[in-house]
């Protein structure tokens, strides 16, 4: 009997590197700062689990994850249904859909602390275009810089704005793989636009939208720049997300110790509901 | 079910057509029963799926109309024809299991839940899947999911007619005969107008009552399976239809005579008109070896079970022979017997030789 | 030649390929005949070297090619799906392995034109492939192989995505096409009909091992097994329980006739269609009534299915012959050309 040929993991040595430059060496960092306390002067005590004690307890942290959910929550509720409709009625033949695609596309081509600085001023009251319309011209008491609620609204806004055409995209790309046979089969057999959407369209992108659904939640999650740029995580601490607060505490008041833990629990969290999600959605599969 | 008319129908994908070339269907007239079971047949590009789309509703034709029973549908979009159709490649809801498959056309109209069930049942005892009526229909094979399809378009009783689309495209070859059986058996079972497209001629015509064949557009023939095989009206057709198809000899014509390679050949009935390209047709089958006749040399046998094809040459045309017991070692000289019942001359194409006794 | 000595195929822990031993020579066609799913592109990627073989070795004229790429082993593959460059015209398309090779230009002129002229492709060489019809993309795929110096002709269903009589009318041509290359031509096929039309010798495959390999006829005629005997199916082979006893054997729906020695038992016998017809054609043939199911008339032949005891039966006959759904019919069938097998599908008699 001849031995087995072994020489096929020596190609996968590479990824292996990346992956522990990557990611293990700076979490191992992370790790290492989140059991310490430190005074300065490179000097380190041992800590144990304390920072992750005291995170967990704080009430600062709680409210921040609280808004980070309520955020992504509505994030996931407005631009996957909206991605959809919007997938649903572009054009599938013909001259307007490469205009469509470009058009869906541009948003997301703007970086990211652009986009917050672009919302920032239009949406600053007297001085920006809207904020200065629906104060002056449609009476709305409206300002994202005094008003939490506000300030809520744009920031979503602005997300959805920047973001719903990934969802649109990749529904899109889902859409027009399907043979125009189903289409055919569904009209013959008398199907509804319902039935047509729940039965064949639904279905059919049901990979991309887990995909879509996925790659939002994790974006959404652990946004920073946007919301930074726009509101500063104010006014007071309404829009201070989960990544907002960690730059904080890192960067503002440098405790290294609290900062790493707070990033191990922020990545244990992300990890936890993608993981969720994902079992969820490909659960069907599996049958 | 219904009585389909297709009456003068033509199609041009062009929006101007100038001559006959501009039209991917030329004219087509022709009845098809109630009940009855049809098929067209002819190779990529003949029109074939043109003429489909137009009976389905998916195309509008240039010229011509449509009815159903006498009824005028030419305008009528595909949701108003009743017509069901299979398609190339199963067409399921994968979602949902067999049962929920074959009940979605009856639930879409508003049937009530009893004689959904009725039907469904009844169906899937016909196509042998009552077994997974509660299984997923996205896990089944491909010839499972064919059935399933065929199964949502047989389920209503409301249908003008069923139309196949190649639908044995995506089958094993050991499945494929039997799937065709069991839609045979089916049209005996349900007696509904049935449309079936291929290129395959062992698919149309052991399905069909009656064949269309087509080629570029124009019908060149339209038989029962046996009219097709026995007397081609065309050399395409002859070609066509038979495999290997029926031998087409370059030759003179004579009174009811056929000089092939200057030996005189007994034909079916004296030859029409004059002038053009003639040719002698015969199929394999009808030519048999002997101890007198024309001389040939043999260059091949193939031993493909049931019987022998033997490829010949005389003087310089290639002709094949069918013989079902036994064949000449190749190499040999034979001669060659022509039954001359089934011996026509070709004029361009077309049949020039009249049938004796009418 | 091609020699697969004990030579199989693992993915993870599911084995594609069980031991295979099996030498195909060069100078006629190897077909392997199989199911989907049976094996056949398998065996052909190992033999292509596409596919790593998990134990065993292959070998090319005597030589060990197992742990050699590829690229080295000097053979052409002619897919299912019409592969050729897009951007390349139909010349370029058929010269390009032969550019790769370092061959002078004056030679790729002789040897593209050579199998252009061969393939019909003579007035299509300055086109791309989307211009082609199928056959002719094909056709090119075919000339490329044809006009590569191969050890080996590996040809992967080429002919399942062409129209039925584009099909007949290549199939035909190929083993001339590849006759006197001094290659070995190996051609996978789920069809039959295509074995036998072929010829040369067949490998049958099923569930990953190759189950009898000999002359295609002789295959057609003394099929080792049950399964062997089921594969040449258009139609489906008539396969019925018996009970033997005294050298005759009874069908459990009526019928019985004397059989070649075999101890007393029960046993199946198949016979294929065309044996079992609406008229008598030998002294010894055996009378089986049946109520008729299904008839397919398709200009030359007659085929009716039949309901025999428990056992639907298929008849075959050349002409027309007219019957009725649901009325009994008498057939007969020829048992000179009955095969007997035992409970575990062996061939007895």
């Amino acid at each position: 009997m001849r031995t087995e040929n072994q020489r096929a993991w020596f190609f996968v040595l590479p990824v292996l590197a990346l992956v522990a430059f990557n990611a293990l060496v700076p979490m191992m960092t992370v790790v290492n700062y989140s059991v310490q306390e430190t005074f300065g002067n490179n000097q380190f005590f041992w800590e144990g689990l304390g920072w992750f004690e005291q995170i967990l307890r704080s009430d600062r942290f709680q409210a921040a994850l609280g808004r980070q959910f309520l955020f992504t929550a509505l994030i996931l509720m407005i631009e996957v249904p909206l991605g959809i409709i919007v997938a649903l009625s572009m054009p599938r033949k013909g001259i307007w859909v490469p205009v469509c695609l470009v058009l869906m596309a541009l948003p997301m081509l703007i970086p990211w602390n652009v986009v917050g600085s672009m919302w920032n001023i239009f949406t600053l009251p007297k001085i920006g275009l809207l904020g200065y319309f629906l104060n002056d011209v449609l009476g709305i008491n409206y300002d994202m810089t005094q008003q939490p609620i506000s300030a809520w609204i744009t920031v979503i806004v602005m997300d959805v704005w920047h973001w719903t055409s990934l969802v649109v995209l990749l529904c899109y790309a889902g859409l027009v793989s399907i043979p125009d046979a189903y289409y055919q089969a569904a009209k013959i057999d008398g199907a509804s636009n319902w039935s047509v959407f729940r039965y064949i369209q639904l279905p059919k992108m049901k990979t991309v939208l887990t995909i879509a659904i996925l790659l939002r939640f994790m974006d959404s999650f652990n946004i920073y720049t946007e919301p930074f740029v726009l509101t500063g995580g104010g006014p007071g601490n309404s829009t201070t997300l989960l990544s907002i607060d960690l730059v904080k505490i890192a960067l503002g008041q440098f405790d290294l110790g609290p900062a790493a833990a707070m990033s191990l629990i922020y990545f244990a969290i992300t990890l936890l509901v993608s993981w969720v999600f994902y079992t969820l959605m490909t659960k069907d599969d599996a049958e | 079910m219904a009585q389909i008319k297709l009456s003068n129908l033509k199609h041009s994908y062009l929006p101007s057509p100038q001559g006959p070339e501009d039209y991917a269907l030329k004219e087509i007239d022709v009845t098809w029963r109630d009940g009855g079971a049809y098929a067209l047949l002819g190779p990529s590009g003949c029109g074939k799926s043109t003429l489909l789309n137009i009976i389905s509703g998916l195309l509008t034709p240039s010229e011509g109309q449509i009815l159903f029973d006498g009824r005028d549908v030419t305008a009528l979009p595909p949701d108003q024809r009743n017509i069901a159709q299979v398609f190339q490649f199963p067409v399921i809801y994968d979602t949902m299991t067999v049962g929920e498959n074959l009940a979605f056309p009856l639930k879409n109209r508003g049937v009530d839940a009893a004689t959904i069930n009725q039907r469904v049942d009844e169906i899937a005892k016909m196509l042998d899947v009552t077994d997974m009526l509660d299984t997923r229909a996205s896990g089944l094979s491909p010839d499972n999911k064919q059935k399933i399809s065929m199964g949502r378009g047989l389920v209503r009783d409301d249908v003008n007619a069923v139309m196949f689309d190649e639908p044995l495209t995506v089958i094993d070859p050991h499945l494929k005969w039997k799937l065709r059986s069991k839609l045979k058996e089916l049209h005996q079972q349900v007696k509904a107008t049935m449309i079936y497209v291929t290129h395959d001629q062992t698919e149309a015509l052991t399905f069909a009552d009656e064949v269309v064949v087509m080629q570029e557009g124009e019908v060149v023939q339209i038989g029962t399976p046996v009219d097709l095989f026995e007397r081609p009206q065309h050399t395409f057709v002859g070609h066509f239809i038979g495999s290997p198809g029926m031998n087409v000899l370059p030759c003179e014509a004579k009174g009811d005579r056929a000089i092939f390679e200057g030996h005189e050949v007994h034909l079916e009935g004296p030859v029409q008109g004059t002038g053009g390209n003639t040719n002698l047709g015969i199929r394999p089958e009808y030519v048999g070896f002997g101890e007198t006749g024309i001389p040939a040399h043999v260059t091949k046998v193939s031993d493909i079970g049931r019987h022998y094809v033997v490829s010949a040459i005389v003087g310089d045309t290639a002709l094949k022979v069918v013989s079902e017991h036994s064949a000449p070692e190749p190499g040999s000289q034979v001669f060659l017997q022509f039954k001359p019942e089934q011996s026509r001359v070709y004029r361009d194409g077309w049949i020039a030789t009249e049938e004796r006794g009418t | 030649m091609i020699e697969l000595q004990d030579a199989t195929k693992r993915v993870g822990n599911v084995i594609h390929i069980k031991p295979t031993n099996l030498t195909l020579q060069t100078g006629h066609f190897n077909v392997l005949l199989g199911a989907t799913g049976s094996g056949k592109t398998s065996l052909i990627k190992m033999m292509a070297g596409l596919d790593p073989i998990a134990s065993g070795s292959v070998l090319m004229d005597g030589q060990d090619v197992t742990r050699l790429n590829t690229q080295k082993r000097k053979i052409s593959l002619v897919h299912q799906f019409f592969v050729n460059y897009p951007h390349m015209t139909v010349f370029e398309n058929i010269a390009s392995p032969l550019r790769v090779a370092g061959m002078a230009q004056s030679e790729i002129d002789g040897r593209v034109e050579e199998a252009a002229d061969l393939l019909q492709l003579r007035p299509m060489l300055q086109r791309r492939p989307h211009e082609l019809s199928g056959g002719q993309q094909q056709r090119t795929a075919l000339a490329r192989a044809i006009a590569k110096e191969s050890r080996a002709v590996f040809l992967d269903e080429p002919l399942a995505n062409l129209d039925y009589k584009l099909r007949e009318e290549l199939r035909e041509q190929l083993p001339d096409l590849f006759a006197g290359r001094g290659a070995v031509v190996v051609y996978a096929t789920s069809e039959p009909e295509e074995a036998l039309l072929l010829g040369g010798r067949t490998a049958l495959m099923e569930d990953g091992h190759v189950t009898q390999f000999g002359s295609t006829a002789d295959i057609y005629r003394n099929p080792e097994n049950l399964a062997a005997a089921r594969v040449f199916s258009d139609p489906p082979i008539n396969v019925a329980p018996i009970n033997v006893s005294d050298s005759k054997a009874r069908l459990a729906g009526g019928g019985d006739w004397a059989v070649p020695e075999m101890a007393d038992g029960n046993y199946v016998v198949a016979v294929r269609p065309h044996r079992v017809t609406p008229f008598r054609t030998s002294e010894a043939d055996v009378e089986l009534t049946g109520r008729v199911i299904v008839t397919e008339l398709s200009g030359s032949d007659s085929s009716a299915h039949f309901q025999h005891g428990d056992e639907a039966w298929v008849s075959l006959a050349a002409g027309v012959h007219p019957y009725e759904v649901g009325e009994d019919h008498i057939f007969y069938m020829n048992p000179a050309h009955c095969r007997y097998f035992g409970q575990d599908g062996k061939r007895v008699a």
